[in-house]
C-alpha cells in the first residue's frame, strides 16, 4: 500500500472514532436522554474526549519513531484539531448550557475561579495552535512554529490540572491520567529544553 | 420491588418535581462508586432487611428501631424538598417521613446534650466504594454528619423513609435517611445505623476531607462561595434536554430563611460556612 493511501485511511478511522460519537452524545443529550443531567454529560463527555484526543496526539511521534512509520506524522495535525474542536464544545457546552448564556457570570467566574481560568489559558494555547496549524503558516513562520507548538506540553499539563481541579474529591481517574501524560512527556523529556518554548 | 407508602400528602409546596426517573439515578453515594450512575448500578447489593437504628449517647431512654418500625412507629407524611447539592445542582424530590424532633423526644434527651451525632452503615462486603479507596473517593467511612440540637429539633428537619410515595430505593439511602431542606444535600447521610447525642461538635466526613471546602454548617447560602465554584446560582434539574434548562437564583437557606435564620442569629456566616 502506497503511504498516501494509508495516511488516507487513517485520517478516515481518525475521523470515524471522533465525530459520530460526538453528535451521537449532542443527540442525546438535547433530548434528555443522556442521563438525569444531560448538561454535566455533555460537558463531561467533550472535555474528557479533548483530553483524550489530546494524549493520542502526543503518542503518535514516539509510536511512529518505535514502529519506524514517518507516514504516521502526516496523520498528527488532524488529532490536534480533534482535540481543540472537543475543548470548543466543551467551553460552549458550559457557557451554553451550564451557565445558560449568562456572560456576567462566565467572567465572575473566569477571574475568581482558577480552574476556570487555567482551562481558559490551555484553551487559548491549543486556539492558537490551530489558527497556526495549516502549512502555509507553518512556512510563513519557519522556525518560530516549532517554539509555539511546543507550548502543547505546558498547555497539556494546565489541562490536567483543569481536570483534576473540578473534582469533588474522586483523584483516582485523574491520577490514572497524569501517569499516561507524565509517560509521554517523559519520552521527550532530552528533547525539552527551556529554549524550546521562547 | 419497593413497598408503597401510607402517608398524609404534601399539599403546601409550589414546587414542580423532579421525575422520578432522574431522583433514583443521579445520586451522591460514594459507598457505591463516585459517578452519580454508580449508586444506581450497584446498590441493589445492599440489605437493608433487616435493619437497626441504635438512638444513644446522652438520653435517658436508648432505643433501638428495627426495620418495620421504621414504616409503623410514627405516622409518615410527605415533604416536598428542593434537594440543593453543594455542586451547584439542585433537585425536587417528594420525600417521605417523619420529624426527627418525634424520634428524638422518645428518647427523652439529657439537658447535657448539645449535638447530634450520625453513622452510615459500614459494610464493605456489600458497599463497594468502603472495601477500595479508589471506589470510594478517598474519603474515611463509615460516613458520618452532625446537627445542633435545635437543628435536628426542628420542624423541617425530617428522617426519610421513601419518596415518590414508595419505600426509598437503596441509592437513594435506604431505608432511613435524614433530610435538612436548609443546608446542602452532603449533610442530609444516607442509610442511617445510629444516632447519638452528644455534648461535644460531632466530626463530619466531608469536613475532614476538605475542612477549607466544607463546613459543619453547610447551610445553603448564595453569598458564600465554594472556593472552587459559585453558589449564587444553580441549576435546577427538571425533565428537558440541553436546550430547556433551568439555572435559578440560589436562596438563603434554601428559600426557608424565614423559618430557619433565626437559629444562627448573631453569627457570621462566612466563617461559620
Amino acid at each position: 500500500m502506497k503511504n498516501q493511501t494509508k495516511i488516507r485511511l487513517t485520517k478516515l478511522v481518525i475521523h470515524v472514532l471522533a465525530l459520530p460519537i460526538l453528535v451521537y452524545q449532542y443527540y442525546l443529550s438535547v433530548n434528555d436522554l443522556n442521563g438525569a443531567d444531560p448538561v454535566k454529560a455533555i460537558i463531561h463527555f467533550t472535555g474528557i474526549g479533548g483530553l483524550h484526543c489530546l494524549l493520542v496526539c502526543l503518542s503518535i511521534s514516539p509510536i511512529a519513531k518505535w514502529l519506524k512509520l514517518a507516514w504516521l506524522m502526516q496523520c498528527r495535525r488532524l488529532i490536534g484539531l480533534y482535540s481543540f474542536f472537543y475543548a470548543c464544545c466543551h467551553l460552549i457546552s458550559f457557557i451554553w448550557f451550564e451557565l445558560g448564556l449568562n456572560f456576567d457570570l462566565f467572567l465572575a467566574e473566569l477571574f475568581k475561579r482558577q480552574y476556570i481560568w487555567l482551562g481558559m489559558l490551555a484553551f487559548s494555547i491549543l486556539l492558537l495552535l490551530a489558527l497556526t496549524s495549516p502549512n502555509s503558516i507553518k512556512k510563513h513562520l519557519r522556525s518560530h512554529w516549532q517554539i509555539l507548538h511546543n507550548w502543547i506540553y505546558p498547555a497539556s499539563i494546565l489541562i490536567w490540572i483543569h481536570f483534576y481541579w473540578s473534582r469533588k474529591a474522586d483523584i483516582t481517574e485523574p491520577f490514572i491520567y497524569l501517569i499516561i501524560l507524565l509517560f509521554l512527556l517523559f519520552l521527550r523529556v532530552k528533547k525539552i529544553k527551556i529554549s524550546s518554548f521562547i | 420491588i419497593l413497598k408503597p407508602l401510607t402517608y398524609k400528602s404534601d399539599t403546601n409546596s409550589q414546587l414542580s418535581l423532579t421525575p422520578e426517573s432522574k431522583v433514583i439515578s443521579y445520586n451522591n453515594f460514594y459507598e457505591f462508586g463516585t459517578s452519580k450512575s454508580d449508586p444506581a448500578e450497584h446498590a441493589h447489593k445492599l440489605t437493608v432487611d433487616p435493619w437497626q437504628v441504635t438512638i444513644n449517647g446522652l438520653v435517658n431512654k436508648p432505643f433501638k428501631l428495627n426495620y418495620e418500625d421504621l414504616y409503623s412507629k410514627f405516622s409518615l407524611e410527605e415533604r416536598i424538598y428542593r434537594l440543593r447539592c453543594v455542586e451547584a445542582w439542585s433537585m425536587v424530590v417528594p420525600w417521605i417521613g417523619f420529624k426527627l424532633s418525634d424520634l428524638l423526644k422518645l428518647a427523652d434527651i439529657k439537658s447535657s446534650a448539645k449535638y447530634v451525632a450520625f453513622e452510615t452503615l459500614e459494610r464493605p462486603s456489600e458497599m463497594r466504594g468502603q472495601s477500595s479507596r479508589f471506589i470510594g473517593g478517598s474519603i474515611p467511612y463509615p460516613y458520618i454528619e452532625g446537627l445542633r440540637l435545635d437543628e435536628a429539633m426542628h420542624p423541617l428537619t425530617i428522617l426519610a423513609v421513601g419518596l415518590y410515595g414508595k419505600a426509598l430505593p437503596n441509592q437513594n439511602g435506604a431505608p432511613i435517611r435524614l433530610i435538612v431542606p436548609w443546608k446542602y444535600g452532603f449533610k442530609s447521610i444516607k442509610s442511617i445505623t445510629n444516632i447519638r447525642l452528644t455534648d461535644k461538635l460531632p466530626n463530619t466526613t466531608w469536613n475532614l476531607s476538605a475542612p477549607n471546602e466544607y463546613g459543619f454548617y453547610a447551610n445553603v447560602n448564595p453569598k458564600v462561595d465554594h472556593p472552587r465554584w459559585s453558589q449564587a446560582s444553580e441549576r435546577l434539574i427538571t425533565s428537558g434536554g440541553l436546550l430547556n434548562q433551568r439555572r435559578i437564583p440560589t436562596q438563603a437557606f434554601n428559600g426557608y430563611q424565614e423559618e430557619v435564620a433565626p437559629l444562627y442569629k448573631g453569627m457570621d456566616l462566612s466563617r461559620f460556612f
